[in-house]
Order: C-alpha cells, then sequence, then structure tokens
C-alpha cells in the first residue's frame, strides 16, 4: 500500500532531508512493502551479521514517522460506528473543560461544577458554601480565610496543590483541575500563611 | 400429511431398514437437536433422515448470503420460523468494501413472503436494509416477533417506525451499531399503546433523542421485558425512574451516565440499581466518572458481562468497580483503563473467559498510552480460564505472549492487534513469529487467529503445523512470501473463513488453495500480489466457485485488485455492481 499517493500527505509528511528536498521514499517512507519485504528477505537468511543490518534496518524505519493510522484505510479494524462514536469525545471534553470535579474532606461523596459560571472568587466560594454547607468566613486579601477552619485548594495544571485566591481569576479558571476543601489541622496550617 | 411427503415416503422406505422409525416419530426426535452442525449431520445419515430433518427445522442459520438461493432454501426447509443471514465480507466493517455492494435483504423478503408467512425472527449481519424492506417486513408477516440487525446499513429510524407500527406481535427489537440514518427517535412512539409482549430493546446506537414519556410507558405496560438498552440521550435520572419500572431486567444498557444529580437523585438512582438483582449484563455507561460509578455497585453481584467499551474509565474507577463483579466472565473495556486497570481485571476476576480492550484513540501516535504487554500478563496471570481475548495496543513482546498462553492455554479466540502496521517485539525488536507460534503451540483448541506486527512466513508455518482447528484466520501487512499462505492452505484441515489484507501473497499462493476452497466459507484478499489472470485461472479451475474481483481503489499501481471467493450452490449472484467483475 503506498502512502504517498495524495499530494495532501506529502506537504505534512516528516522526513529527514532539507524541507524542499525530493524525498528518498524506500528509507524514509514508512513501512511500506517494498522495503519492508527487503528487510525481511534479510531476516530468512540466518546469517547474524545480516540480522544486525537488518535490525538496523528496522530501527531506521521506526525512527523515521510512520504514517497517521487514518492514512491507512480501514485500520486499525475498528467498525465505523465506534471510531464515529469514540472521536468526538475529545470534542466533548474540551467543551465540558470547566466542569471540576469538587471534594471535601468528611464529605462522603463529590461534586462537579462549572467554573464557567462564576465570575469572582467571592461567587466561586459563597456557592462552595452553599453546596456543602459550612462556612469560610471572609477572604480579604491579606487575611486568607481567617477564623474559618476550612481552606479551599485547587490542583493545578502541574499537579500542584495551591491555595484558591492567590492568581487572577481567569488565571485560575484556566489552570484549575479540581477543587478540594481542606478542614482541620492542614487548613490551619495554610491559613497561617 | 402432506401430499409430497407421502410421495417421498416410499422412497426412504425403500432405502432405510423396514423396521425404522415412522417418519413422525424421527421428525419429533430430530426437532430435538439444537444447533446447526447437529442438524447438519444428521441430515447426511439417509435420506430418511435428510426428509426428517430438513421438515422439522425450524430455524436456519446462513453464513454467507451468496452461498445459496432463498429459492433453494425454501425448497429444502419447507417450515422456517427463524433466519439469520450474513452478507458482506467482515472487511466491509473497516471500509474496505465499497458502496452497494450487494447483501440486499429484500429479494429474501420477497421470497419469504410467499414460503414464510408465520415467519418469525429474522436476524441479520451486513446486510444491506432499507426502510422499504423493513415496512415491507412488517406489514408481510403477522407472526413476525424478533428483529436483530448488525452492522447493516441502508435504513433510517423511518424503517424502525414501521416495525413498531405494525408488528404486533414484537418480542425483540435490537438494533446495533449499524450505519443508518437517524433522522428522529420518533420511532419509539409509533408502539400502539395496547402493545405489550416486548421482551427485548436494544435501541443503544441510535443517537436521537426519543420521547421519554413514550419510553416510560412502554417499559410500564410491557411486563416481559428483559432486556432493555437505552441509547445516550436518557438522562440518570430518567434511567432511575426506568429501573423502578422493570427491576426484573437481566441486561440493562444504560444512557449517558454524567449528570448534576442531587444527593436525593444520587440516592434514588443507588436503590434502583439495589433493586436489579437479576442483572447478569451492563453496558453503556457513556461519560461514566468515579463520581455516580459507586451507584452501580450494588447491582454487580450477578454480573457475568460488563461492557465498557463506549466508557472511558481510569485504572482506578476499573478497579473499584471490578471489586464488586467477582462472577465476571466477559469484560469490554476501553484501553484508557491502561495496565493499571488490567492488572485489577486479574485480581478480581478469576472466572474470567473473555475479555476485550478496545483502543480509545487508535489514530493518535503523539500520546503514549493505552496497555502494554504488560497489562495482558498481568490478566493472563489471574484468570487462567481465559479463552477469548481481543487486544488492541501499540507494544507487544514474543515473551509476553509465550508466558501468556503458558497461563492461559485454553484459547479459543486470539485476536491481538498491534497497532502500528509490521511492528516488531518492540524489546527484542525481532518479528512477532514466535508470539504467534506460541499461541498455536499452546492451544490445541484455537478456532480463530487475528494476527498483527512484523511476521514472516515463519508465522504462517507454525500456524498450518499447529494449528489443526483453526477456523478463521485474518492476516495484514504480514508474510515475506507465497508460502506463507501455502502453509495455511495446506496445513489447516478445519480452516473455513480466511481474510488477508496488505500481504505479499500472490497467484501461486491463490492457486494453492486450489482443492481447499470449496471446503470454506469464503477467502477474502486485497492488496496482495494477485493479478486478474490469477484470479481468473482460479475461476476456470474451480467452477463452483463464485470468483467476484473488484478492482482496490486504495491502490496506486491500478492492479491491485479485491478479491472475494466463496462456495455457492446458487451460482453467481445475480445483484452484483458493475465494479464487482464475476469471473
Amino acid at each position: 500500500m503506498d502512502f504517498q499517493g495524495d499530494a495532501n500527505l506529502k506537504a505534512t509528511e516528516l522526513r529527514l532531508g532539507l524541507p524542499g528536498t525530493l524525498n528518498e521514499p524506500a528509507k524514509q517512507s514508512p513501512p511500506s512493502k517494498s522495503s519492508k519485504r527487503a528487510s525481511l528477505e534479510i531476516y530468512d537468511e540466518s546469517s547474524s551479521k545480516k540480522r544486525e543490518t537488518s535490525s538496523s534496518d528496522v530501527d531506521d524505519r521506526d525512527s523515521t514517522a510512520p504514517p497517521t493510522k487514518a492514512q491507512i484505510v480501514g485500520w486499525p479494524p475498528i467498525r465505523s460506528y465506534r471510531k464515529n462514536t469514540l472521536q468526538p469525545k475529545k470534542h466533548d471534553a474540551d467543551a465540558l473543560g470547566t466542569f471540576i470535579k469538587v471534594s471535601m474532606d468528611g464529605a462522603p461523596y463529590l461534586r462537579k461544577i462549572d467554573l464557567k459560571q462564576y465570575k469572582s472568587y467571592p461567587e466561586l466560594l459563597k456557592a462552595l458554601e452553599i453546596m456543602f454547607n459550612f462556612s469560610i468566613g471572609d477572604c480579604s486579601e491579606r487575611d486568607y480565610y481567617m477564623g474559618s477552619e476550612y481552606a479551599p485548594t485547587y490542583e493545578d495544571k502541574d499537579g500542584d496543590w495551591m491555595l484558591v485566591g492567590d492568581v487572577p481569576w481567569n488565571m485560575f479558571i484556566s489552570s484549575c483541575k479540581r477543587l478540594r476543601i481542606m478542614r482541620g489541622q492542614e487548613a490551619r496550617g495554610l491559613t497561617c500563611l | 400429511m402432506d401430499p409430497k411427503r407421502a410421495r417421498e415416503s416410499p422412497e426412504s422406505a425403500v432405502l432405510s431398514r423396514p423396521s425404522a422409525f415412522p417418519d413422525e416419530v424421527l421428525e419429533r426426535i430430530l426437532s430435538l437437536l439444537d444447533t446447526h452442525k447437529d442438524r447438519s449431520s444428521a441430515s447426511l445419515v439417509s435420506k430418511a433422515w435428510y426428509h426428517a430433518e430438513r421438515w422439522s427445522r425450524a430455524r436456519v442459520f446462513i453464513g454467507n448470503c451468496y452461498s445459496v438461493s432463498a429459492e433453494i432454501l425454501v425448497r429444502r426447509f419447507p417450515n422456517i420460523r427463524s433466519v439469520t443471514l450474513k452478507g458482506k465480507p467482515r472487511f466491509s466493517d473497516f471500509n474496505l468494501v465499497p458502496q452497494n455492494w450487494g447483501a440486499d435483504i429484500h429479494s429474501w423478503l420477497l421470497v419469504f413472503a410467499e414460503h414464510y408467512p408465520s415467519l418469525e425472527e429474522l436476524r441479520l449481519k451486513r446486510m444491506t436494509v432499507t426502510d422499504q424492506s423493513l415496512e415491507f417486513l412488517a406489514l408481510k408477516f403477522p407472526n413476525f416477533k424478533s428483529l436483530s440487525l448488525l452492522s447493516c446499513d441502508g435504513f433510517s429510524t423511518d424503517g424502525l417506525s414501521a416495525i413498531a407500527t405494525h408488528c404486533r406481535n414484537l418480542t425483540e427489537l435490537d438494533i446495533q451499531e449499524n450505519g443508518i440514518d437517524d433522522i428522529s427517535g420518533n420511532w419509539l412512539n409509533c408502539f400502539p399503546d395496547n402493545f405489550t409482549s416486548l421482551e427485548v430493546l436494544n435501541f443503544a446506537s441510535l443517537n436521537s433523542e426519543v420521547n421519554f414519556d413514550s419510553l416510560e410507558r412502554l417499559v410500564t405496560r410491557c411486563n416481559l421485558l428483559r432486556i432493555l438498552k437505552v441509547n445516550k440521550t436518557i438522562t440518570l435520572d430518567q434511567l432511575q425512574r426506568l429501573l423502578v419500572r422493570a427491576p426484573w431486567l437481566t441486561e440493562l444498557g444504560t444512557g449517558s451516565f454524567i449528570q448534576e444529580l442531587t444527593p436525593r437523585q444520587y440516592a434514588d438512582l443507588e436503590t434502583s440499581f439495589k433493586g436489579c438483582r437479576n442483572l447478569q449484563t451492563l453496558s453503556g455507561l457513556s461519560e461514566a466518572t468515579a463520581l455516580y460509578l459507586p451507584a452501580l455497585y450494588p447491582a454487580c453481584a450477578n454480573l457475568t458481562f460488563l461492557n465498557l467499551s463506549y466508557a472511558a474509565l481510569q485504572s482506578e474507577e476499573l478497579a473499584r468497580l471490578l471489586a464488586y463483579c467477582a462472577h465476571l466472565r466477559r469484560l469490554w473495556v476501553l484501553d484508557t483503563v491502561e495496565d493499571k486497570g488490567l492488572e485489577a481485571v486479574g485480581q478480581n476476576c478469576p472466572l474470567l473467559e473473555e475479555l476485550r480492550v478496545f483502543p480509545s484513540d487508535p489514530f493518535d501516535e503523539e500520546i503514549v498510552h493505552g496497555v502494554t504487554e504488560l497489562g495482558f500478563l498481568a490478566v493472563s496471570y489471574g484468570c487462567r480460564k481465559l479463552r477469548y481475548v481481543l487486544y488492541f495496543c501499540r507494544q507487544m513482546t514474543n515473551a509476553a505472549v509465550a508466558t501468556i498462553v503458558r497461563n492461559c492455554p485454553d484459547f479459543t479466540h486470539f485476536r491481538l492487534c498491534i497497532m502500528n502496521p509490521g511492528q516488531p517485539d518492540y524489546l527484542t525488536r525481532e518479528p512477532m513469529d514466535e508470539a504467534f507460534g506460541a499461541v498455536v503451540k499452546n492451544c490445541p483448541k484455537l478456532q480463530r487467529l487475528a494476527v498483527s506486527g512484523l511476521l514472516t512466513d515463519l508465522t504462517f508455518e507454525y500456524i498450518g503445523t499447529f494449528a489443526k482447528n483453526l477456523e478463521t484466520l485474518s492476516v495484514a501487512f504480514a508474510g515475506s512470501s507465497d508460502l506463507g499462505m501455502q502453509c495455511v492452505l495446506e496445513g489447516c484441515p478445519k480452516l473455513r473463513k480466511l481474510e488477508i489484507r496488505d500481504c505479499p501473497f500472490g497467484n501461486k499462493a491463490l492457486l494453492s488453495g486450489l482443492e481447499k476452497y470449496e471446503s470454506m466459507r469464503s477467502l477474502w484478499m486485497s492488496a496482495c500480489k494477485i493479478t486478474m489472470n490469477g484470479c481468473r485461472l482460479l475461476a476456470r479451475k474451480m467452477p463452483r466457485l463464485n470468483v467476484e474481483v473488484m478492482k482496490d481503489e486504495e491502490s496506486n499501481d491500478g492492479q491491485s485488485y479485491k478479491v472475494y471467493v466463496y462456495r455457492s450452490v446458487a451460482g453467481p449472484r445475480r445483484d452484483a455492481p458493475p465494479f464487482v467483475l464475476t469471473l
């Protein structure tokens, strides 16, 4: 199966040569039949020396970009229905990107909220207070959550747990992956920062 | 007694012993035979048995709709109530067969209307079914009960409306993974108010929204309903209301499993699942997350089949769920569960017999994820009774497969798909020959095999030497020469279906199977090294085979063909489209 038939493929094909140079299809193209069979014939010889050559052929081939599977008709072999059902999932995930999980220490189950619905920290905190039926106290710029045994924290894109309120709101909603309302000793430690 | 039969008895009396059973008794006995294989064997014993069997047969299975004609069918079997038909070659599922290829059910229905007016059941796979056909079916067969359409195409939800409207005795409507025109969910409203016979309803693969009130009323009045699989438009709280109406379901396919539930709604959902004590099969669960999966736990105790292949679960979510599913025999998952999830499978499901791992992102090569040989290994250590596996992965090793089949020697179906074509053992860089060699050497019961990865002729030598029970073989991007295919054709006595794509097998290989193809259901070869002359020679030498050739649109050299060879008692087909050349 020749993957280079389509002109569009050529434009996006990853190659080892300089852009603009015409290709050396046998080496760089992905498992095209001819090169594959050539190396396989080498495999059939039992000589170890040839084996080394052939394995390096294989390595070379693997180090170049194989064709994307979308270019091979009917491969991998999954039914159209399954393909069409799962592919859109990516877009759905993006669209739902602002739904995040919220957990509170001691609560039996988690909740989910849509960050897009809130325009500021006080709004968000108020909603959390109602949702979990607790009080977080006043949030002022210097004395975060004083007088409360709860501290709202969030996990950011890097996987670090941060105290809610440090960064501008827009930055917060774009980097927040999940929320956790901490409680007790741990929380007090944070609020004394 | 029917005069036709009276005419036949003297003949059978001559050939059989004088003290033989009366026909009626023989028929009664043979009517107890269930499987098609047994019935076929019985029909070969003697003329008396042949006739007794054909009069008593109620269910017929036709694996290739072109192997026999409707006329021949009704002549041999006068009393059929149930017909199962498979149409297009399996590779049509992967877009390798052009549209309008054939396998249209309509001509069969016309014959059935005349000869099987009491037809009750029709199960179709990879057939073309139009709305017109569905309407014909609904109107012409007053006893019609059971319709199952899997991987079919050509109809729309309007056709389903006709079925719902006119089939007063319908017990089963099973619509799965078809290429259909999903116009609306109105078909569900077409079941009459006094319609109560439904036992099986599966519309999970339809996308348009159905009227929930209609559905709820339908479920309420059909108190024999045991299998219900809804589609994604049904929400969790709607599902809860359905479960309350039908707690005795044995198979459930949920709708979307994502929704903002109040604590009260969640508690109700959990209670409803607790009430489902008979659940053996669970599927659907699209967009399921850790949030609501626990509601399911009480319903899992008797589960034998869990289909999570449309639910992108993470490994922990799966692990927690499986802790409740100790009796699982069949499990389908997405590779989002990763190796860690499969470890949980090995730890929690000792009775597992079937595992299918589907790729969630088959076309994405940027991200490295999914499952590897480690997950498969983990399952094999914990699930020694494994006999059916379908495994999509991005890396595999010969050593892993060898260990896996040592752990699980009872494999009957081994379908391994290493998604990058021609990929070698990723550790040793060697071909995957030894992996499949191990499979055929260690698994004497192997019936179905799908191979992948970098493979030389050695793989096929192994198959031909050891796979003596092999019936179905799928090959892609593999082999080095004609010898490979020859080994299989010469060495596998029970081979029935062989499908090959993108392999270096040519005319010599094709013709080496001359003697073989009449004992097989079919052969498919595409993007191989077959030429027109080879096909013509085959057709000339084997006149009882249908040799159909299509030009391979995807190939560039203009010389590549798609060849479909099958045995038939009906001769070349009369409905072949212009792009199919029958030689």
